[in-house]
């Protein structure tokens, strides 16, 4: 077990290193030069204060330093937090405006996730070999893993936000409350929050019906089902012990997913103005921020991966195997 | 964007389609195939592949859009999808087919161009994809070893950053962007689930017969890769290309509803982001969402229940009835 962990935590570590690594390349070495674009968004006719303006990013940037020292001055700041200064809203610091929007994200996303995942196993287990429900459940999964979250999105708000009126289509909350906790506020957030949940929730909820029903089906045709069966186990049974094998590969792949999961929730956020990390990286791109930017994709980044470290430690739970240092559990 | 699940089946093992047929005799005349004699290997093929529902309705509606997208905007007026050719905010009607946007621009003509930068996209990031995923996966299940290890490091390091925030910043930092530029940075971050599956296929086929021949005969390792281990995984190889195509188009019209679509063209997740940012929904412009999106949801579903179809096609024992 302590082999598994050992090879899981190192490839987390690399791939913080490789993500933070990225974020400080493709400023430097995209083609293009970000501070003539970032002065050339201050619309500054002067050239004195367009000289001041250079050398004040040269300087925020280090540009005028080796790349060597450069790429140490990005890590030291980076791990005493100093994501740097956002533009967009100006004096205030990157990592304070994420860790507002932060919460919305989390509390559309966790719950999201969680729920299709737990909603479509149970339907992709309950369609696997049951002509009717298959035939149901099936097309319909395929339909839904084949839109596009922000598609979903738009639709649900014009069918129930903007047609029927039952909730609203834009925003965290109404604009005449302030977030606080009290019991307005909460009911308040949650009627702004059904839709985009929603929206989430349907698109990831066919892509797990899906891969449970071809999971059960081939547990089914294994062996140790035919097994079973021959010693006249009843059919509920080997189902069950079909699932207990099913869920497995669903736990990897919910691993798998989070990546596409995420990007889902950033463009809901975007179709209902809510004001989560999507939110932020819509007006990041729009002002050309790119700290804010950046900033944000480390925030996604580091989030995966204490995801991902949560599903391994559930793994270890879930299948024995891992405990008890035999195979399973790909690393 | 669930590119996984239909792929997950652990155990479907790679058929072999592409057997030589065995017999050596003088080659029939044409036509008089005898009806006892069994069929050959891509005959059997072709038999089931006809005989699919799922196969052919895929294939179908995704051949119908793609046609769509390739001869329409030879049929339409201008070579501007963007042109302000009428009245503003119409709904369908028999001259401005799917309608017109708040600016009075022709929302079939744009869905028209918009399918072409789909099916482009598609196909680049798509093909990009597969072909570093046959590289890497290859490779490291065949080679094994140090090469394996660093591979398949590399591939679950890639494997957790999440696509779209990577693309965002890369997209971000360019100042023009193109479809294929676009479709290039997808197939540079959409690879490694496929890598890691051709990877476990590639493995089990290491160790047959056949594998051992053309090594003890001297054969060099690409030279096995690509003559005994790749023909022997085709289907599974395409079927993966099927799924990376299906997934470059959804991650493309993310990017573009996020705003960074490409700069020079119009697309169809563009189309859904000028539809969010003009407030199309509060003025009740239906025609002006609906199409783009009905679009990526008929390629892609297409797609994928295509690639359902050809797993029963190659895969005897998914075949029903």
């Amino acid at each position: 077990m302590r082999r598994y962990f050992a090879r899981k935590l190192l490839v987390y570590v690399l791939t913080f290193v490789f993500a933070v690594t990225v974020n400080w390349l493709i400023p430097r070495f995209m083609p293009g030069d970000p501070v003539s674009a970032m002065i050339s968004r201050a619309r500054v006719s002067q050239p004195e204060a367009v000289e001041h303006m250079r050398a004040y990013y040269n300087e925020l940037f280090g540009f005028d330093r080796p790349v060597w020292e450069q790429y140490l001055h990005f890590w030291s700041s980076l791990l005493q937090g100093d994501f740097g200064i956002s533009i967009w809203v100006f004096p205030q610091p990157v990592s304070e405006i994420i860790l507002g929007a932060l919460p919305y994200t989390l509390a559309l996303m966790i719950p999201a996730i969680l729920l299709s995942w737990f909603v479509g196993n149970w339907l992709g287990a309950l369609a696997a070999r049951r002509k009717v429900l298959d035939n149901t459940v099936l097309p319909a999964g395929y339909l839904l893993t084949a839109m596009p979250y922000m598609w979903i999105a738009v639709l649900l708000a014009w069918v129930f936000g903007a047609r029927a009126g039952w909730f609203p289509v834009s925003g965290g909350y109404s604009l005449d409350i302030e977030p606080s906790w009290s019991w307005i506020f909460f009911t308040d957030a949650l009627h702004h929050w059904v839709l985009p949940f929603l929206s989430m929730f349907l698109v990831a909820l066919g892509g797990w019906a899906i891969g449970m029903r071809n999971m059960i089906i081939y547990e089914l045709e294994a062996d140790h089902s035919s097994y079973l069966a021959a010693l006249g186990a009843p059919q509920r049974l080997i189902r069950r012990y079909a699932f207990r094998n099913a869920v497995l590969p669903q736990i990897t792949g919910l691993a798998l997913q989070l990546g596409v999961l995420v990007a889902g929730a950033l463009v809901t956020e975007i179709v209902f103005n809510y004001p989560g990390l999507g939110s932020l990286i819509l007006a990041a791109i729009q002002n050309r921020d790119f700290f804010l930017l950046q900033g944000t994709f480390l925030f996604i980044v580091i989030g995966v991966l204490i995801a991902n470290f949560v599903i391994d430690l559930v793994y270890v739970i879930v299948d024995p195997r891992t405990r008890t240092g035999m195979a399973g559990g790909q690393s | 964007m669930n590119a996984m699940p239909p792929l997950g089946e652990p155990a479907s093992e790679p058929v072999a389609t592409a057997q030589p047929a065995s017999d050596a005799g003088p080659p029939l005349a044409s036509g008089a195939a005898e009806p006892s004699a069994p069929l050959s290997p891509t005959r059997e093929t072709l038999h089931y592949a006809l005989r699919n529902p799922k196969l052919l309705i895929g294939l179908a509606v995704v051949l119908v859009l793609l046609l769509t997208g390739l001869f329409g905007p030879l049929l339409l007026d201008g070579p501007d999808p963007n042109a302000y050719s009428g009245a503003q905010a119409v709904g369908p009607s028999g001259e401005h087919w799917f309608g017109t946007t708040t600016f009075g621009q022709d929302v079939f003509a744009q869905f028209v161009y918009g399918l072409r930068a789909t099916f482009l996209v598609g196909v680049i990031g798509g093909g990009i994809a597969a072909v570093i995923a046959m590289l890497v996966g290859f490779f490291a299940g065949y080679r094994g070893g140090v090469l394996d290890e660093v591979l398949t490091m590399l591939t679950n390091i890639v494997l957790v950053i999440p696509s779209l925030a990577v693309l965002l910043i890369v997209n971000a930092y360019l100042g023009v962007r193109s479809v294929p530029v676009q479709g290039l940075f997808i197939g540079l971050t959409s690879w490694p689930w496929a890598a890691r599956a051709i990877r476990a296929q590639t493995f089990s086929l290491r160790t047959r017969d056949f594998v051992d021949l053309a090594r003890l005969s001297g054969s060099r390792t690409w030279k096995i890769i690509f003559r005994e281990i790749a023909p022997n995984m085709s289907s599974y190889l395409f079927m993966t290309f099927i799924l990376l195509f299906g997934g470059s188009i959804l991650i493309a019209s993310s990017l573009d509803f996020i705003g960074l679509g490409p700069t020079d063209s119009v697309s169809l997740g563009l189309m859904l982001q000028s539809a969010q940012q003009w407030s199309a929904l509060q003025l009740g412009l239906w025609w002006w969402f609906v199409p783009p999106g009905v679009g990526i949801t008929a390629v892609v579903g297409a797609l994928y229940v295509a690639n359902v179809g050809l797993d029963e096609v190659f895969n005897p024992k998914l075949r029903e009835s």
